[in-house]
């Protein structure tokens, strides 16, 4: 009884949740898709803004042209590959890691190596040139005598 | 050897100052172009003028012509205008327009108010073509040979300095190959 009342209990949960959940629509996803590309993406015109934060006309017919080709079912890549095709690896917001960008990603870990380098250098030479002079018996009679005179004229 | 490494801040701010120096003569709006050498997009599109014929780069082949890219809301067009009307009196090398995201009538009214330097214009009004050919600002004009082959392009107005220095060479280049 209890156990076809709990089977009971679970196809009308099952059904529920399939009621309740949203087919998820064709455009939703375009949409989806747009947006994170449009990120990743300069507008061309305002240069400091992605595409999918620029309100000027060239993002626009930008953003058209991308819709288009994800609901021609093009990749990501190729959707990509046909803008970089026009407007050159500027359109990509994040710049490619290539031969000409190589000083530009890793230019600075380059700059902090040297540094270091240089660093090290300069602490080791110090430390070189830093040499033990034991103290004479003359040294410590002196030295004595000026504390001496210290704590008196204090 | 410490006192050669004080001389290193020195060399460090030098080669920034070249780097700087470089960088300043550059103009930042100009983008290397990846269409350089490239075949010229083909697109058919409806004449400005005579909204019934196309236009299309195909029929172009075996000459040498400019593409300008033009608006009657872009500024820099009506910078160059002047100069374009010259260019196309010369007769060096015929200019065609792409009429691009404009109104017909304000394209028109454009044409009759500063004169019309075009062979014709082709209407991009969506400007879906202009995104084949990598436009980011008008004015652009593009150097198109024989063989269909963008040579050269010009973002912003094509003033008569760049024309001397860059344009006419290469058209009188492309005209002497052309002939052989």
């Amino acid at each position: 009884m209890t156990r076809s009342r709990f089977a009971a209990f679970l196809l009308f949960a099952f059904f529920a949740i399939v009621a309740n959940a949203q087919p998820v629509t064709d455009e939703a996803v375009v949409e989806q898709r747009l947006a994170k590309l449009s990120h990743e993406l300069r507008c061309l015109q305002c240069r400091n803004q992605t595409l999918a934060e620029s309100p000027a006309g060239l993002a626009e017919d930008l953003r058209r042209e991308i819709r288009v080709q994800i609901r021609a079912g093009k990749t990501d890549q190729e959707i990509i590959a046909f803008l970089t095709q026009r407007y050159g690896d500027f359109i990509l917001y994040r710049p490619r890691v290539s031969a000409t960008t190589y000083l530009l990603w890793f230019g600075p870990f380059v700059v902090l190596l040297v540094g270091m380098i240089l660093l090290f250098l300069y602490i080791k030479q110090r430390r070189d040139s830093i040499t033990e002079q034991p103290m004479t018996d003359d040294d410590h009679r002196r030295a004595e005598e000026l504390l001496a005179s210290g704590k008196e004229t204090a | 050897m410490l006192r050669y490494l004080v001389l290193i801040p020195l060399a460090l701010f030098l080669l920034l100052v070249v780097f700087l120096a470089f960088g300043l003569r550059r103009d930042p709006n100009e983008l290397p172009s990846v269409l350089i050498n490239k075949p010229a997009p083909a697109f058919r599109l409806p004449q400005l003028k005579e909204p019934t014929k196309t236009f299309s780069a195909e029929e172009m082949r075996g000459k040498v012509w400019l593409l300008n890219v033009w608006a009657s809301w872009c500024i820099g067009c009506r910078e160059e205008h002047e100069s374009l009307l010259e260019y196309s009196k010369s007769g060096v090398v015929p200019i065609y327009g792409l009429n691009y995201k404009d109104k017909t009538d304000d394209a028109l009214g454009w044409l009759r108010d500063l004169g019309d330097p075009y062979v014709l214009s082709a209407v991009d009004a969506d400007g879906r073509v202009a995104i084949d050919y990598g436009v980011y600002g008008a004015p652009e004009t593009y150097l198109i040979d024989q063989n269909g082959t963008i040579r050269f392009k010009q973002v912003g107005p094509l003033m008569p300095d760049i024309w001397e220095e860059k344009v006419l060479p290469l058209v009188q280049e492309l005209n002497r190959q052309g002939t052989k």
